[in-house]
Parts: structure tokens; sequence; C-alpha cells
């Protein structure tokens, strides 16, 4: 039984000063078996996984790992990597500037033999064999920031094929990728399966999770809660593994949103990046914005917030010609814009809570040059309890906070300055299923109480469950427009048609 | 299939001159510029005796701006390298006085250096304080030391031999440019040939990505201070050879000039980018930049007013650049 596990980690603890975050974990995987590894922010998936790779160490003197049957301690990242374990980690970890082949030799570069030297056309020979054996349209010579995303994820998997990897650990390898790429990805996934890799794949999106992997592991609060054969467990089962309670209703609406008034029209926009945009938005609806990677619908956002500039059009607010030319103005008019990277757009990471909620809206609490404490921390509390952030004190620095938990400060913030047009940029990007739940209420009550909102997503189901209305985009064009009620439902296919440059009148 | 996307071809195309040449055009266009007005409006820029003196002049600069440019690849930042001239020159024309050899004297002061660089990339690589904090007080540190030993004053070197090292010929070039050239071939090596090279673009281009990927990189960090400390201290030694002493005030302020120089040739404040031949022209511009208003009988006053909006706007016109070639 051992000895046909190609990894087996037992009683894995960790314990960080004042906090034990893995408690007795265990995980076996085979050569070839693709793994999910599941569970929600906190629940210990990235410290396990850095502990594998040598970056965090376990706790002494309890558990072991071995490969191939055989114990090893893995104390540093040249130790996980000669176990043949590589990690790509979420954040891109290339360096912009060199080349694919310099990223992919980085730390184990080849020298001329018995000099000093670098033998850089070996290397670049190498490595483009390697490139090519994967089928990729890539020039190791190239700089590795002039490629997209997703060929840069494709270079770290190259770079963990010539590091000889037996084992590859993929964490949330798809959040920035367009279902082009995704099923790129899958094929590339496939033939390491093939070539006896086994893989972790870390991820949120229960779809794919289904369609890629082999078998699941659970994790919740540091503990684990089971590993299944994929084909065994239904979504339902896995996010309530996940919760730890049934989510009766990911999507809970408890009435149906009657758009009325007119709050947003735009006009013959266009910008550098927005050809002849022309849409309306109503008061109490929500409108979706579906589109690929780079359709435009960021830069819509930025362009209605004063963000990025107009050439010509027009934009009425509450059917008056509004001019914003900047975000005090587009704030002026109630407009709140809620970004993409909650990180370097929306937030102070190194402030503390209530900090971040009351950013905006100072004035209102500033006498003379005093600042209010009392009804700050009014506010701050308020927020805070509305939409159940997990937090020590509002005084605690928003950095420490999970993902969901900062995009709840990050809609705080914006909520504070009492918005009629709401625009919300991939809301719920990397945070788990438990606190996307909790956003999708906070968006539809919102859209009850009768705010105007505009949802960005790149997520199907967000689009097709929440939305009333989509509008597609294209290259910067809005190429359709889908009404989504009971007699005209939304279908994932007529979005994916649109999207992809198809012609509306087949969609 | 692969000649036929239009990425790789442009890096077929490629070769280090052109490629140098377009990566640098704004500086290389204001070099041209600057010659060609210089040698209209005067009668002596384009005499091979004052391009020799321009040349002279700046090999000091180049010196700490080639150590500057090592630092800031790996996304630091070294004030200290003035100062570092003061201290090593004071101590260089002091202990031949003390009767050292020179040689033994000079391998002195350059260990001298190698020790600031070591405290340097010490405190910063180790207890990871800023670099800019770190620097700038032992700046103080390293110029005071100078003062103190001196009591101040400025030590007269009565060694004939010695101050030959920054004053004589040798085939009618100046001595100090072959030690530039020597030390330009092998920093060279060091950063485009070597793993240490490479890796130091690592750490500055990402450093996450390089401490993931199994670098050591605070070895590498302290090393490339050391380097950037002895550049200086040669440039101290070659300084009292050439003004017959060693002086506590020698130095000051030239880190402004190196970071100058270096920033000029295209070297990123953020790390990962910066090449030595980019600096080189870069120290060239400040040089003749100099030499020209002296040449023009511009007060020293006006000059720095004037060198500052010059670097301002070579380094505006590069950003500038680079923001299109994005959109």
């Amino acid at each position: 039984m051992t000895d046909e596990y190609f990894l087996e980690m037992v009683g894995i603890n960790k314990t960080f000063p004042g906090a034990k975050v893995l408690n007795n974990i265990e995980l076996h995987i085979k050569a070839g078996e693709v793994r999910a590894l599941i569970g929600e922010n906190g629940a210990g998936k990235s410290t396990l996984i850095k502990i594998l790779g040598g970056i965090y160490q376990k706790d002494s003197g309890q558990g072991y790992i071995k490969i191939n049957g055989k114990q090893v301690e893995i104390n540093s990242v040249e130790d996980a990597k000669k176990c043949g374990i590589y990690i790509i980690h979420q954040e891109i970890c290339l360096a912009d500037n060199m080349s694919v082949a310099d990223n992919m030799y980085m730390g184990a570069e080849i020298m001329h033999t018995g000099s000093l030297f670098l033998n850089d056309k070996l290397m670049v020979a190498r490595a483009q064999k390697i490139i090519d054996e994967m089928e990729l349209d890539i020039d190791v010579r190239q700089k590795v920031g002039t490629l997209s995303i997703a060929k840069q994820q494709m270079v770290e998997i190259s770079r963990s094929l010539l590091a000889n990897a037996r084992l590859i650990v993929m964490d949330e390898p798809t959040s920035s990728l367009t279902n082009a790429e995704i099923i790129q990805l899958f094929a590339q996934i496939k033939k390491l399966k093939e070539a006896g890799i086994a893989i972790i794949y870390i991820s949120h999106r229960l779809p794919e999770i289904f369609e890629i992997s082999d078998s699941i592991t659970v994790l919740r609060d540091g503990e684990l809660i089971g590993t299944h054969l994929s084909f065994e467990l239904t979504e339902r089962q896995i996010i309530s593994m996940m919760v730890g309670r049934e989510i009766s209703e990911i999507y809970k609406k408890d009435e149906k949103l009657i758009p009325s008034l007119i709050y947003l029209d735009v006009k013959n926009l266009n910008n550098r990046k927005l050809k002849n945009i022309n849409f309306y938005l109503r008061k109490g609806e929500i409108l979706g914005f579906a589109g690929l990677v780079g359709a435009g619908r960021t830069e819509l956002a930025k362009a209605i917030f004063g963000i990025d500039k107009i050439v010509s059009g027009e934009i009425f607010v509450k059917g008056e010609k509004a001019l914003i030319q900047n975000t005090e103005d587009a704030i002026k008019y109630r407009i709140a814009y809620i970004p993409e990277s909650r990180k370097t757009e929306g937030l102070f990471l190194i402030d503390s809570i209530k900090y971040n909620i009351s950013i905006s809206v100072l004035e209102k609490f500033i006498h003379f040059i005093r600042v209010n404490r009392k009804k700050e921390n009014a506010l701050a509390d308020h927020y805070s309890r509305s939409f159940n952030i997990k937090m020590i004190s509002p005084d605690q620095k928003v950095f420490y906070l999970s993902g969901g938990n900062q995009q709840k400060v990050l809609i705080s913030k914006w909520l504070a300055t009492e918005p009629e047009i709401l625009i919300l940029d991939e809301p719920t990007r990397g945070i788990d299923i438990g606190s996307k739940s909790e956003i999708y209420h906070l968006i539809y009550q919102l859209a009850q109480q009768g705010v105007a909102i505009i949802l960005i997503s790149s997520e199907m189901d967000e689009i097709i469950n929440l939305c009333t209305r989509v509008i597609v985009m294209h290259e910067g064009e809005i190429r359709g427009e889908l009404e989504n009620s009971e007699t005209n439902a939304l279908s994932q296919e007529k979005i994916m048609w649109l999207a992809s440059g198809g012609d509306k009148k087949y969609a | 299939m692969r000649e036929g996307s239009p990425a790789k071809q442009n890096i077929l195309k490629r070769n280090p001159v052109s490629s140098f040449v377009l990566s640098n055009l704004g500086v290389l266009i204001g070099l041209l510029v600057l010659c060609l007005i210089l040698t209209f409006a005067t009668d002596f820029f384009l005499t091979g005796k004052n391009l020799l003196t321009v040349l002279r002049q700046i090999c000091i600069n180049v010196l700490l701006a080639f150590g500057m440019t090592f630092v800031l690849i790996v996304g630091g930042i070294d004030l200290t390298v003035g100062s570092v001239v003061g201290a090593s020159g004071v101590a260089v024309v002091m202990l031949i006085e003390a009767g050292f050899p020179i040689p033994a004297a000079i391998l002195c002061a350059l260990l001298l250096g190698a020790v600031i660089g070591l405290i340097n990339g010490a405190i910063i690589a180790y207890t990871g304080m800023p670099a800019f904090i770190v620097t700038l007080s032992m700046q103080g540190v390293v110029r005071g030391l100078a003062y103190i030993i001196t009591d101040g004053r400025s030590v007269a070197s009565s060694d004939k031999v010695f101050t030959k090292l920054g004053n004589s010929y040798l085939w009618g070039i100046p001595l100090p440019i072959y030690i530039v050239a020597v030390v330009m071939i092998v920093i060279s090596i060091i950063l485009y040939q070597t793993r240490f090279g490479r890796r130091m673009y690592a750490i500055g281009g990402n450093p996450v990505a390089a401490k993931y990927t199994g670098i050591k990189t605070k070895g590498i960090v302290v090393k490339v201070y050391i380097i950037s400390a002895v550049l200086s201290a040669l440039a101290g030694v070659i300084l009292a050879s050439r003004m017959y002493s060693g002086q506590p005030t020698a130095g000051q302020g030239y880190e402004s000039d190196a970071i100058a120089a270096a920033v000029l040739g295209g070297t990123s404040f953020t790390g990962g980018i910066g090449t030595i031949g980019c600096t080189l022209v870069g120290a060239l511009v400040i040089g003749i930049l100099s030499n020209g208003l002296n040449l023009l009988h511009i007060s020293s006053y006006v000059q720095m007013v004037i060198k500052g909006i010059v670097i301002i706007l070579a380094v505006g016109i590069d950003l500038f650049k680079n923001r299109n070639k994005e959109n």
C-alpha cells in the first residue's frame, strides 16, 4: 500500500505564534494523479503547500513526509526541489525583465563545464526544446514581461518540467486566465498527467475542479475534512464540506428586482479603448457586463468613473448631462467604482479597517481639523456588523484580513459614500464560497434598496444568477444585450458566443 | 511556424548594437545633439586633447556609477560612495606616508572599501532596513571617520610614484582610463557571464521569485554592496593620486552624479534593469555637459541648475517613450 504513493504527508501540524493553522493533516498522492485541494480562505491550503515547498517548516517532532516511500526532511526550497516538488504560486513568480530562458533557469543556471561562466547557448536551446515540446508559440529569448499572463503561466509549467518535477502544485492557476486559456492549461495538465507527474490543483472554481481532478481533498479551519474521488461528490456536498454547513442557496433572492427610473445613460462613448458605447442603467437593477479579459469592461468603468479620459460621447446621470473629468466629479454624481484588484487599487493595506472604511467620507466627521472619533467608530461598527466582517477590532490592519473580508471592507468603504450608481469590477475574484455568497446577498439587497448596479464579472454563474440584464463586450465594443427573465433565460453559450466576437443574430 | 509570429521576427532581427541603440535612443540622441552644439559653439570642444580631458574627468564618476548600477539592479541604493572616495583617499595617502609599499597601501584602501560595503550590505540584507536609510547614515559615519583620522586636514602625498597613477600618460592616454577600461571588462563579465550576475537581475526583477527558486538572495546583496564600495575606494585612490593628497572632503556629493549617470543610462530604480554600457553613456552625457558648460564659461552655479534640468528631461523622455510603447 505504502509504496504506490508518490507523496505521503502524515500528521502534519503547523503552529504560528498564537494560532494553530494545521492540525494533523494527511495527504496521499499517487504519480499521475490530479488532486484538487480546496477549502475556504484561511482553511490552511497555502500553509500546507508552503510546508511541502520548503518555504515554511512543519512543527518539529510530529508527523512525516515521504516521497516514494522514503522519509524526507524538507527544510528549504532546495530540499523540495530535490524531492521533485515544484510549486507554481498564485502570483506569477517570474522576473519581467529577464528572458524566458533566463527565468526558466533562474537559480539553476548551466555553466560551461569547469568554468565560472554561463552557458547561454545551451540554456536557450534546452529551454526552447521544452517550450516546443509543449507546443507553445514562445521564443525563449523574449522578455517574460512581453507575454500574456497565460503564457507566463505556461513558462512556469515549463520551468517545472526543466527542474524534473514529479509533483507540481498549482495555486489558483486560472484566476487570471480567459476561458480559451483555461482550455490550453487543462490540455497541458492532461499531458503532465500522462507523463506520470502528480498535480495538486488549488482552486475556488468548482466546475473546473470537477473537470480536471481525479480526487478532491477538502480542508476547513486547518483540519482535514476528507478526501474523495471527484465523481463521488456533488458540488453541493463539496460546498457543505468546505463551509461546514449547508448553504441552502448561494444566490438568495428574496424578492424580484423591479427596475424603475433610468439612473445612468451612456451615449456614443468613445476613447482609446472603447468604441461607440451606448447603454442605460436603471434604478434597482443589476446590469451584468460579460466578456473576455481585455474586452474593455474595466476600461468602460474607468471612463464612467472619470479615471480614463473620454474622447467623445455623453453621460447622463438621472437625466442630467454629467461632466465627469475626475473621480471627485464622479463621486459628486453619487457614482462608486469598486476596482478589480483590491490590494493595489482599492485598499490601504497597512492601515486599519476603520481608516479604510472612513477615508472616502472623512469630511462628514471632520470638524475644523479634528476627526470625530465617535462618528468614525460608529460608521466602522455599522458596516463591519452588517457585512459580518471577521476581525479582531476595527483597528486591525486590513493586510491581515482574508481576501473575502478585505473585499467586504472595500465595499463598505464605497457604500459609506452612499452611492446611487455602484460599479463592481470582479467583486468575488479569489475569495471563498462563503464570502462570495455573502457578497451576492449584499449586492442583491443593495439593488432592492434602489441602488443601480453594474456588475462586471468573468464568472458566468454570477452573471446568470444575479443580473437582470447582461451586456456582452468584445474588443471595446458592445456586442449585444441579453434580457434575463423567466421566459428568456440566459445561457452561458449565448454569452460566450457574443463575448468571443460572434454575431448577435445567431446568439 | 516559428518565424510566423511578429514577436519572434522582432527578436530574430535583434543584434546587440542595434538593440543597444534602440533601447537608449533618448540618451544617445541627447548626447549627439550636445556634441554637435558644443562642436559649433566652441573652438576647443572637438579636439583630441579636450576629449581626453573629458574622459579623464569622468573616470571617477564612471567607477562610482558602475557600482551604483550593480546596487540599483538588485533593487538597492548606495549613498556612501562619495564618503568612501574621501575615506579611501585619505587612507591610501596616510599609509604610504607611513612607509607602506604602494601596492600594499592601495590594497588596504580597497579593503577598507570592502569592509564598509560589507557593513552596508549585511545591515540591509539581514535586518531588512531600507537601503536608503542605512547608506545615508553610513555616509555620515564614513565621512566622519575620514575627518577624525586626518583631524579635518588634507594629507599631502610626497611619493612621486603614487601620484603618477592619476596624472601620467601611457601611449598618450591618461592612466586612469586604462584602469576604468579594465574594470569595465571585469564587471561586465561578472554581470553578463556569471551565475552571480544573472541572479542579481533575478533578485531585483522579482525578489519573491528569486527566493522561491532557492536563490540565496542575502549573500548576493551583500556582495553587491561590497563591489560598489570597492569600486568607490578605487576611485578614491585614483582621485587622491591626481590631487597629490588625501582629502577628507573629497567625493562630497559624488553619489548624485553616480546615480544620475546610472539613471540616464536607463537603470531602473525599482531593480532588475540596467547595463554597464548604458551607464557609461550616462556618465559621458554628464561629463560632456560639464565640460561644455565650462568651455562656454558658464558659472558652476548655473551649471548645477542646468544639470538638474537635463537629468529630469532625459529620464522624462525615456519614461514617456515607454508609456507610449505600452499603449
